[in-house]
């Protein structure tokens, strides 16, 4: 199973939906599409959408970690959303939930951020 | 019951999900619970992941060994690398330590071995490679026949 990313823009937030695998080797695509959009548009938040995340190893932890990291300068937040029991696992042994939030769904991460939906 | 089997392949990125698979494919005999075979993929693909990265920095050059054994429930897995081994053991196992921060490693590939698994043990030799043994026993019993 191969990986996609999808990514949207609402006004200032960075709506990331995730599909199929997410290792080390798909880790670097998002990274790379990730970045170009902070870097060309006035992103302030980022809204992951792990939905459609079918596995995910501690690459992902690295590379949604790093992403947070960047948004730390702008004050902006990350919030992740749509997390399986086993990604959700994973987030709590990093301890990514001190700085992450977590939302249900998508729709609620933007409400979280004050985007009307 | 017993029964092995071994995989090589090539320390290229697009081998980790071929890795994993693999395995689970393996192991599907067993009847293995969802949440089992999701640990012990996760856990093939940070060892893997690691032999790639640290053992052989990314050179395809490397080859990373698997080799699977079933002893009636009880699943072992060894991931060997031929690479450049790890100075401190110990050190590479604490939680969130990575020798490649810049890489974006999250430092968290050895804990989740130990977490997912029974057993876990690392012997590396600086310049001969590294050799990761895991060991988790599957729940019995799943489906009762009557």
């Amino acid at each position: 199973m191969s990986f996609s990313v999808e990514v949207e823009q609402k006004q200032n937030i960075l709506c990331v939906r995730l599909h199929g695998e997410l290792d080390h080797h798909s880790a670097s695509e998002l990274r790379a599409i990730v970045d170009r959009h902070l870097e060309e548009r006035e992103t302030k938040h980022i809204v992951l959408n792990a939905e459609g995340l079918t596995f995910m190893d501690s690459s992902g932890i690295g590379v949604i970690l790093g992403r947070y990291k960047k948004l730390q300068p702008r004050g902006g937040r990350l919030i992740v959303c749509g997390v399986s029991a086993p990604v959700y696992r994973l987030f709590e042994m990093a301890g990514l939930f001190k700085v992450l939030s977590l939302e249900e769904q998508e729709s609620h991460a933007l409400q979280a951020l004050g985007e009307a939906v | 019951m017993k029964n092995e089997m071994e995989i090589q392949f090539s320390a290229l990125s697009q081998n980790e999900s071929f890795a994993r698979v693999s395995v689970a494919a393996f192991i599907a005999q067993l009847d293995p619970t969802m949440d089992e075979l999701t640990e012990i993929k996760t856990v093939v693909s940070e060892a893997v992941t690691n032999a790639i990265i640290h053992g052989y920095e990314e050179n395809p050059a490397g080859t990373v060994t698997i080799t699977v054994h079933l002893d009636d429930d009880v699943v072992g897995i060894s991931v060997r690398d031929e690479g450049g081994g790890i100075d401190d053991v110990d050190q590479a196992k604490e939680p969130l330590y990575t020798s490649k921060p810049d890489l974006e490693r999250s430092g968290m590939g050895f804990t989740i071995m130990e977490n997912f698994m029974d057993e876990m043990s690392v012997t590396s030799v600086a310049g001969r490679g590294t050799t990761v043994y895991v060991k988790k026993q599957l729940s019995k019993n799943k489906v009762v026949n009557h």
